[in-house]
């Protein structure tokens, strides 16, 4: 198969030595970080979870070589580089704040409400910077503070909740809680809801598809696939 | 391509047609089917706990309904029981939400639209499934469908709508009408976070680094409960519950006959495994989907997921000469069969790492829909694939089919129901509402179908049970260990495994494996 071909080849390849929590292992130049951790041997728990750059569980952080700036990304999504000096950071805590959607309303104070802390939001940008999604998370959190519930809604849709951002926030927010309260406040709320799903739903209630079901669920293989075969295409 | 071509493809390209890839069942419900051989060996494995240092006495959690899985159908299935008044425990293997739901990305599909109805969605079903779905199952599936969208809105899913308030819906392949919903390319995703919220915010005990290893029943043979396995130090706990849900998920980390996968890291038949020991009848075990459009290059990411969305927006697979060579829109295993076949003949591209694959032409796009649409509709592609330097919107990507899912699974009934009292199974672990091939789109909708009718069913049938049994046993461990032993079977590892065969994650082992 396709996978065999790839990794036999692996090892003839360029390599490079990586420091995982300060220990040197030489791995392929090829691999993510990763795969760099199970190629030196880890068997991963935590920090591992979709490997596909959904998930959020394997934050990382890391530095190469002489260069004192912080880098940072999901060890699924980084190529491994000679000289990284690497951690995971597969957990940061957060404060549980419980509410309930339907006890909220989506008005311009509601997010400052359930997470009064955004108001001390430093505008130091860092984690904007730290973000592997590169979302402007200061961006959404000023939105937030303004009550500005849908604009904060659709900067940061593509948060995968990694965590980063809260670990280097000095005001202590947690950035992608705030965020997915301002999503589910936008969809609730804010934005019109779908008639059509209303309708449908009614038409349902009453039953309006039972006949025609009942119809294809008795129906023989031949019969469906003359209807199947010769269905219409929207 | 004809129905008649159609059949030829499939029989003569794809993976479930290779019969020295299949073996019978030596043991268990499904003694004498035809499985995948690696689905064979972890139902034909021993044990990964030993029955005999169980304690019936020793029980550290009573609850209502035990949900065993922290996906899509195990966290829909927890807000439904919670809600009818259950005392509730979610385990999960790993971290509440790390499933193959977050990892879905095109869509949803619901019949919400005028043009649209469940009996049109209900015909699409069967046909992609080769009629093979158990009817009952479907229509659940396509009744329940519009109504879970809904309660989704409620919930406050970002849905793509238009500004007033219509969902957006594109054709997925096998669709006759266009409605497949999405959320961006993160639809699962957004589900997935959504109802994690949701359950974070209710009075819901979730245990996450909790594998269950193995059911329990009581003295009557029904489900009675689980042991779980703390993953991180190494404890066992027993859980005693009135009724259980298996939402574990597929066996795509399996990797069947070798194939990259997209599949989640705990993906690992744990669900498959324990039904099976408790004699819950598998349905449809022997046919694996491949999805068409798995990476074939940039290497580091091969065998993920291409999203069908890209094709449901326009792009056709193209071979070497730029030929297309199967329609855009055709079903995920005709669609991978005949992707196969034209590598077979030749007329595949073979990438800088050696893998082989066929065009997907992603610039037509932009091209049908106007510049923009790929940022707009596919961010998380068009990242995935810059963050090694590709611009989909530019260049073509190379594909190739990869395991994405297991069209059967434990055989339910419309409410999650199985042959084992009070035991349901939700969502991939199940199987029979897909047939023989599953649409796009609908294991997002089956995983909240079913999770919630389970979710519901389980928590009627707790409270209709007064007591909690005086006893629970493992005896069904003890005769199966016993049936392995007289069939000769040798000891190599336990199962459920939990994780990926080590040597699947690393080619210095796997080296010395195969040797």
């Amino acid at each position: 198969m396709t996978e065999h071909n790839t990794k036999s080849n692996l090892q003839e390849r360029e390599t490079v030595e990586v420091y995982i929590m300060g220990k040197k292992y030489k791995l392929p130049s090829s691999l993510t970080v990763m795969k760099g951790f199970e190629y030196a041997g880890y068997t991963l728990l935590r920090g591992c979870g979709c490997r596909a750059g959904f998930c959020g569980a394997c934050a990382t952080v890391y530095r190469v070589g002489k260069d004192h700036d912080l880098k940072v990304g999901l060890a699924c999504q980084t190529k491994v580089e000679q000289d990284m000096y690497l951690t995971q950071i597969p957990f940061y805590p957060h404060h549980k704040v419980s509410y309930h959607l339907e006890d909220l309303r989506a008005t311009a104070d509601q997010v400052v409400e359930v997470y009064p802390e955004i108001n001390k939001c430093l505008g130091c940008n860092s984690c904007t910077n730290v973000c592997p999604q590169n979302l402007k998370v200061m961006k959404y959190i000023s939105h937030a503070i303004r009550g500005e519930v849908s604009r904060a809604a659709d900067e940061s849709f593509d948060c995968l909740m990694c965590g980063l951002c809260a670990s280097k926030c000095p005001a202590n927010i947690v950035q992608y809680k705030v965020a997915i309260l301002c999503r589910r406040l936008h969809s609730r709320y804010l934005a019109k809801k779908a008639e059509h799903l209303k309708e449908r739903v009614k038409e349902l209630d009453s039953g309006a598809f039972d006949n025609s079901l009942e119809e294809l669920m008795k129906a023989d293989k031949a019969t469906l696939a003359a209807k199947y075969n010769h269905r219409d295409m929207e | 391509m004809t129905p008649e071509e159609k059949q030829e493809v499939l029989r003569n390209h794809h993976p479930d047609y290779i019969e020295s890839q299949f073996r019978e069942a030596r043991l268990g419900p499904n003694k004498g089917d035809r499985f995948p051989h690696e689905l064979c060996d972890v139902l034909e494995a021993y044990p990964r706990y030993d029955h005999n240092r169980f304690r019936a006495d020793k029980v550290d959690h009573r609850v209502d309904v035990l949900i065993i899985g922290g996906g899509g159908a195990g966290a829909s299935a927890a807000l439904l029981a919670h809600a009818q008044g259950a005392k509730v425990l979610l385990a999960t293997k790993l971290r509440f939400g790390d499933a193959n739901t977050v990892m879905a990305q095109g869509g949803i599909q619901a019949a919400s639209k005028p043009q649209d109805s469940p009996t049109i969605h209900y015909l699409d079903v069967l046909g992609g499934g080769h009629y093979h779905n158990i009817p009952e199952l479907v229509k659940a599936l396509v009744i329940d469908a519009p109504r879970v969208m809904q309660w989704l809105e409620e919930l406050g899913c970002m849905f793509d709508k238009q500004d007033d308030g219509t969902m957006q819906a594109i054709h997925g392949g096998g669709t006759s009408r266009k409605r497949m919903h999405s959320a961006r390319d993160y639809t699962g995703a957004e589900i997935m976070r959504t109802l994690r919220d949701e359950v974070l915010s209710r009075d819901i005990n979730v245990c996450e680094f909790s594998a269950a290893v193995e059911l329990l029943l009581d003295e009557q043979g029904r489900a009675a409960g689980a042991i779980l396995y703390n993953m991180e130090t190494d404890q066992y706990e027993v859980v005693q519950a009135k009724t259980v849900i298996l939402a574990t998920g597929g066996l795509g980390r399996l990797h069947t006959q070798n194939f990259p996968t997209s599949n989640h890291y705990g993906a690992t038949a744990d669900g498959l495994v324990m039904a099976y020991r408790v004699g819950a009848k598998l349905v449809f075990m022997d046919t694996i989907q491949y999805h068409p459009t798995g990476v074939s290059y940039p290497e580091q990411v091969e065998g993920f997921l291409v999203t069908e969305k890209v094709r449901g927006l326009g792009a056709t697979p193209v071979n070497i000469d730029g030929e297309q060579f199967v329609y855009h829109l055709e079903t995920r295993d005709v669609a991978a069969s005949a992707i196969i076949r034209e590598c077979a003949r030749g007329k595949g591209v073979t990438s800088p790492s050696g893998t082989q694959g066929v065009w997907l032409d992603s610039p037509l796009i932009e091209r049908i829909h106007g510049e923009g649409t790929i940022a707009r509709e596919l961010p998380a592609m068009l990242r995935q694939f810059a963050r090694f330097n590709v611009d989909m919107r530019k260049d073509p990507i190379l594909v190739y089919p990869t395991l994405h899912y297991q069209n059967g699974g434990v055989l339910i009934g419309e409410n999650g129901e199985t042959s084992v009292e009070n035991l349901y199974v939700a969502g991939e672990a199940s199987g029979g509402v897909h047939g023989r091939n599953r649409l796009m789109g609908n294991s997002l909708m089956d995983i909240l179908v079913f999770g919630r009718r389970a979710g519901l069913h389980a928590a009627e049938k707790a409270a209709s049970i007064k007591y909690f049994e005086s006893k629970l046993s493992v005896e069904h461990v003890k005769n199966f260990v016993s049936e392995l032993e007289a069939q000769g079977i040798a000891k190599t590892f336990t199962s459920p495994i939990l994780l990926p065969f080590r040597h699947r994650l690393n080619p210095n082992l796997e080296a010395q494996h195969s040797k």
